[in-house]
């Protein structure tokens, strides 16, 4: 058989809006709105940190006020007023750190069961182990213990600070500096919680972990930060979900991820990118500005990010890897949709150091409505790097006349050896195409999604299967009303 | 079973249907033969429910429904099949998943229940050995690079698996060779029975030695110029549109087409 993928539910098409629009009343506890050394300090104390953390994070925070928000990036939003926004907000909890989840606060639980993904059922089920962020912190993570017994740490990244500094604090910067962007560097002044994972040497994480993010309480940002660490010859999957409450004001999202992968190591990381894109009108929705990368810091070692980017009124992200080690792997799969008066600008950099290092590029890109999706990638092979090889693909699909693709691959070899390949094209859903699916009892909404879906299937064929599953189906509601 | 009546229908503004008329009964096999340019793909098309083209006179009676006002998927739904000329490239999606989703989709506006995915791959076994395509064809995106004969022989094996009540095949036959012309035949007449119909169009008669067909037409200037029996296909054969037209056989060019 071949790996077709379930069939999309029609009753499911025909749910119209953005489902995951929802507030929920959670009882929170805010920072004061703006931001200044005194909310960094209150934040560092809220979270009980321990000094060197609240320097670093001080460091950032000044390092920040001397930089400028960057412009380069080919989309466009008003300006955003970083002294309106709340850069803490916290659900209260009854008991400080749920250790099980009949501690959890029953509104929290029921908003994640409203969203589908009801933790305790995650817990009994699924067998993924979930850490739950909602605004600024990590709610619970599940299948801590099982995790345990297999050498893994997984848990929030707060947690993470208290119970494991000596395993934090070697790698947080160490592959995102925090002087690295102006959106990196404020994370790293603000940044509240996220999630944290280690695998020790040798070991193969026994099951799949994920995150995920939930902003609920509104004007503030959130501000999450994750570092994974797998050790000589341990293998992860991590996988994360997004998503936030329809507000007519725009919300900051801007994360930070950070992978290290030792000799030999492998890890996964893909994303289910669903913000708040906005309304058909271009209101509201998430700014999602993103620094993700990896460090393949041994021989061998491989980190992949997968990602499908579906939510977001402005995406800007580049997940890339460098890559250290000899024969290192790094490879990027990516779908992008823009619908509606959403914006993309996202991509890879694939920054190859190490001798016979490798990187795979898949980017597709989908435009639809006024949507307006910029592909940008740097490959940049340094002297060092003898003998490495890159293979770049990068296909664009546009839907409807109003829609625009764009693409600007950066690609720089300075070792005669090394081979970097760029492949490109831009196509439409052809009036042949959808006239021949109708034909064939196919409607035009159908016939689009199984065109678009056939477009990502290189993408979606590297997600966990479940997460292919809902991958597909999330593509296809965010495409409706964009036909005809 | 699909009447036609004084039809008009044009593209970009040009007509190129002129008060088309035909009858087709159930159980009927109908070939629609004519030179380039005479308007048969565009009658293949029109009755199809195709975007670009636009009705401007005239009414086509599916079973007694009008035909015109449905989308296409409706039309297909009814039980209105096309084989087309061109089949058209799917890239990414498997042939196996499309033709489960066509037939689902079918089924679904019918008010019946999807096909378990047992008895799709059973139905589709049947059918594929039918047709003698090669079934790495079914893990394959949909058309895309199959050749021109396997191309053909996709769109047959959809109409064994969909069971239309009217197959209409725009010149399903061209650039076949014999083989692949016996494979189409035989599932004209696998399916031929008094309950269904078929619209063969086509430039030349050769398909219609292995479909004999119980009227032919000749389609000139858009619109049906001569209806008779299977021997004025060989009639056609052998003095050209011209002579079919006009009376007499002067017509270099359509014969030139005819006899390609």
């Amino acid at each position: 058989m071949t790996s077709t993928l379930p069939d999309l539910d029609i009753a499911e098409l025909a749910s119209r809006e953005y489902q995951y629009g929802f507030a929920s009343d959670i009882d929170t506890d805010l920072a004061p709105k703006g931001l200044s050394e005194e909310v960094i300090r209150l934040i560092s104390q809220k979270k009980e940190e321990p000094n060197w953390l609240l320097q670093w994070r001080l460091s950032a925070y000044r390092h920040w006020l001397a930089m400028s928000e960057p412009t380069w990036q080919n989309v466009h939003y008003g300006p955003v007023d970083y002294a309106d926004i709340i850069y803490y907000a916290a659900p209260k909890s009854k008991k400080k750190g749920p250790s099980s989840l009949d501690e959890v606060d029953p509104e929290v639980r029921a908003m994640f069961d409203k969203l589908g993904i009801s933790l305790a059922e995650q817990e009994r089920l699924s067998g993924v182990a979930v850490d739950a962020v909602v605004d600024s912190v990590s709610v619970v993570t599940t299948f801590q213990r099982k995790l345990a017994e297999a050498g893994v740490i997984f848990c929030s990244f707060s947690e993470a600070v208290r119970t494991h500094p000596d395993l934090v604090r070697p790698y947080l910067g160490s592959v995102v500096p925090y002087r690295d962007n102006f959106f990196a560097t404020l994370n790293s002044a603000v940044f509240s919680d996220g999630s944290f994972c280690y695998v020790p040497k040798g070991v193969r994480c026994p099951m799949e972990l994920s995150t995920y993010f939930r902003i609920n309480a509104a004007g503030t940002g959130q501000f999450e930060r994750t570092l994974i660490v797998a050790e000589e010859g341990a293998t992860v999957s991590y996988l994360e979900g997004c998503t936030a409450p329809r507000r007519d004001d725009n919300q900051l999202h801007a994360a930070v991820v950070e992978l290290v992968a030792l000799e030999g190591a492998s890890i996964k990381y893909s994303t289910v990118q669903n913000w708040y894109p906005g309304d058909a009108q271009g209101r509201g929705g998430i700014y999602n500005f993103v620094t993700k990368r990896g460090r393949c810091a041994g021989a061998g070692s491989k980190i992949s990010w997968t990602q499908v980017e579906t939510g977001s009124a402005i995406t800007w992200k580049y997940p890339g890897v460098v890559l250290q080690g000899e024969g290192s792997v790094g490879e990027f799969y990516s779908v992008a949709l823009s619908a509606n008066h959403q914006q993309a600008d996202t991509g890879t950099k694939m920054v190859h150091i190490g001798k016979g290092t490798k990187s795979t590029i898949v980017s597709k890109a989908i435009s639809a409505g006024h949507g307006q999706n910029t592909y940008r990638g740097l490959v940049k092979m340094l002297r060092s790097a003898e003998g490495a090889r890159n293979h770049t693909r990068c296909d664009s699909l546009l839907i409807g006349p109003q829609c625009g693709a764009h693409t600007f691959p950066y690609i720089e070899v300075k070792h005669p050896s090394a081979q970097a390949e760029h492949e490109a094209t831009t196509s439409k859903v052809s009036e042949d195409q959808l006239f021949y699916c109708r034909q064939r009892g196919i409607s035009e909404e159908e016939a689009t999604s199984m065109i678009v879906n056939g477009f990502c299937r290189e993408v979606f064929r590297e997600l966990p299967m479940e997460f292919a599953v809902e991958a597909q189906r999330l593509l296809s509601v965010s495409l409706e009303g964009t036909v005809g | 079973m699909l009447a036609v009546q004084n039809l008009h229908a044009g593209i970009s503004g040009k007509e190129i249907l002129r008060g088309l008329s035909m009858d087709v009964q159930a159980g009927q096999v109908h070939a629609v033969m004519g030179p380039n340019g005479s308007g048969k793909s565009t009658l293949a098309h029109v009755l199809a429910g195709r975007g670009p083209y636009e009705v401007t006179g005239g009414q086509a009676l599916f079973d007694g429904a009008d035909l015109l006002g449905m989308a296409p998927e409706e039309r297909a739904a009814a039980g209105l099949f096309l084989a087309f000329q061109h089949p058209v490239e799917i890239p990414g999606v498997a042939n196996m998943y499309f033709l489960r989703t066509a037939l689902n989709s079918l089924r679904h506006q019918r008010g019946q229940s999807e096909v378990s995915p047992g008895e799709f791959l059973r139905q589709l076994e049947d059918k594929v050995s039918q047709v003698g395509l090669d079934r790495t064809l079914l893990q394959r995106s949909v058309n895309e690079g199959f050749s021109g004969g396997e191309k053909k022989r996709n769109e047959v094996l959809q109409m064994a698996l969909f069971e239309p009540r009217l197959a209409i095949l725009d010149e399903t036959d061209s650039g076949l060779d014999i083989d692949a012309l016996r494979v189409v035949a035989d599932g004209v007449e696998a399916l031929r029975g008094p309950q269904r119909a078929f619209v063969i169009i086509t430039h030349h008669q050769r398909l219609l030695e292995y479909v004999r067909p119980d009227r032919v037409h000749v389609l000139s200037g858009g619109r049906i110029v001569r209806s008779a029996g299977p021997e004025l296909a060989s009639e056609l054969e052998a003095n050209g549109y011209g002579e079919a037209r006009t009376g007499r056989s002067t017509d270099e060019l359509a014969r030139a087409g005819a006899s390609r």
